[in-house]
């Protein structure tokens, strides 16, 4: 393979053991691991608020920004140049030590989640064994961060949106966790790398057919409301509770609520991607030899990041298909439908792995 | 990478948002007036208190997804070895999920699932 990022990595790590200290080269791998996370952060941020705001504006119908860069490309680093410069009030009477700490705890969580994640084929930070559980664990605090946010306002749109988003959160985790369980039992890991060889002959979604089809569909639904995203955006909805949990937060402090919603989107979709759409993984059909050689000329990452995308832009695609659902109706969804299928789905599941029925 | 990766991450995300918010703040000149640091509720001044009761339902929904989620934690392990143990672990998972499941029916006919 011409391009693959395991052999650039794995030489940088031979370099740097052979040249240096042992200690010294674990700081230098370390800083590097920080550097490339920031960067990645920045980049997402930037491209993932353009393509939400073109995709909106492309169901719309309408333009959308077009004016600052070609075809309105920079338009998102105009806006954070906007944000750094404006101030990021304090109001009076908030719990100040909390108020200034929720968006800290947001952005850390939204970054350690990413160890995990497979990104091309070797090019992981750290190959947990309990890879998915860890993700699932510690995406689970982020709604800590929220509450804090929320009750530090001390405003009663921010009170009211963040107890809504905290219902709504930990609701949609356990039919997410069970669809993730779904998977887990057909491929008998929790490890990322497990998944991910675990799909060497077909993607779960097509060898797990019926399963892992509606596993796929709960999780898809599931993530949309972990991430409090249109038509799960009760927490947020303008025209009632003005801007949810963040109503009080302006400039930088609002900028960091805002790219850890959008990573978190990402992050989701790359475990969608991961578990149901193969990782990196190239599509393959059958002993289709010549096809399957022209697929694996695509590099891993480029595999990766297009399915993830693919995701992220069904999810925006319900932004605008769906309206949004009512407190009670969103609960009634989860515990009365989502949660009794996903049970009985984790059956099926069960059978279909021990009796080996997938392909 | 072992688990040190986690911290050099934390201390990214630090690092991030600190940097952030300190080039804000030197960017900026800050004003204050009384005004400016009211609660903000669309613009009329606020009445009482800003940290008001809310729904107990909240706290029922916080209270079922509880006992779901440790449940849900005990599946993990199972579910990793599912395929190794056989069809024993079917009968194992029914007969939790058919408890899990009378749980579920029983908080239902409770009423604890509808929100009021």
């Amino acid at each position: 393979m011409m391009f693959s990022l395991e052999n650039i990595t794995n030489s940088i790590h031979e370099w740097l053991y052979a040249n240096l200290n042992a200690t010294l080269a674990l700081i230098i791998e370390f800083a590097i691991i920080g550097v490339l996370v920031i960067g990645l952060f920045a980049a997402l941020g930037l491209v993932l608020i353009m393509m939400e705001r073109k995709v909106s504006s492309w169901m719309q119908l309408r333009l959308g920004p077009n004016r600052v860069g070609p075809g309105g490309m920079f338009q998102t680093v105009a806006d954070t140049i906007k944000l750094i410069v404006k101030e990021g009030m304090t109001p009076d009477r908030v719990d100040k030590l909390l108020f200034n700490l929720a968006p800290f705890i947001v952005m850390v969580i939204a970054m350690v989640v990413m160890a995990p994640i497979m990104f091309a084929k070797g090019f992981q930070i750290w190959d947990i064994n309990i890879g998915v559980l860890f993700v699932l664990a510690v995406s689970s605090i982020s709604v800590i961060g929220i509450l804090i946010a929320g009750w530090a306002s001390n405003n009663k749109y921010s009170l009211l949106g963040a107890m809504r988003s905290g219902a709504q959160i930990v609701s949609y985790e356990l039919s997410a966790g069970l669809s993730v369980l779904a998977i887990v039992v057909l491929s008998g890991g929790l490890r990322m790398s497990t998944i991910i060889d675990a799909q060497q002959t077909g993607w779960w979604l097509f060898k797990g057919h019926i399963p892992a089809i509606i596993a796929f569909v709960i999780f898809i639904i599931a993530v949309t409301a972990e991430t409090n995203r249109a038509p799960f955006d009760l927490a947020e909805a303008e025209s009632e509770l003005t801007g949810g949990f963040h109503t009080e937060y302006s400039g930088m402090k609002f900028a960091l609520f805002f790219l850890a919603e959008y990573v978190n989107i990402f992050v989701v979709c790359a475990i969608g991607a991961t578990l149901f759409l193969g990782g990196w993984m190239p599509f393959h059909i059958g002993n289709w030899q010549a096809f399957n050689h022209v697929m694996d000329y695509i590099p891993s990452s480029i595999w990766f990041f297009g399915k993830t995308f693919l995701l992220i832009f069904i999810i925006m695609w319900f932004r605008w298909t769906f309206p949004r659902l009512r407190i009670d109706q969103l609960l009634q969804l989860e515990w009365k439908y989502l949660l009794p299928i996903s049970m009985f789905n984790l059956l099926l599941a069960t059978v279909v792995a021990i009796a080996g029925w997938h392909f | 990478m072992g688990a040190g990766s986690l911290i050099a991450l934390m201390i990214a995300a630090i690092a991030f948002s600190g940097i952030a918010l300190l080039i804000s703040k030197f960017v900026l000149k800050a004003t204050t007036n009384k005004q400016k640091g009211e609660p903000y509720e669309c613009g009329i001044p606020t009445t009482g208190p800003s940290r008001i009761q809310f729904n107990v339902g909240y706290y029922l929904f916080a209270l079922v997804f509880l006992i779901f989620d440790v449940e849900l934690i005990f599946m993990f392990p199972w579910a990793v070895v599912v395929k190794e143990v056989g069809w024993l672990a079917l009968f194992e998972i029914v007969i939790f999920l058919f408890i899990l499941f009378t749980g579920l029916l029983y908080a239902h006919k409770k009423g604890a699932l509808t929100w009021k």
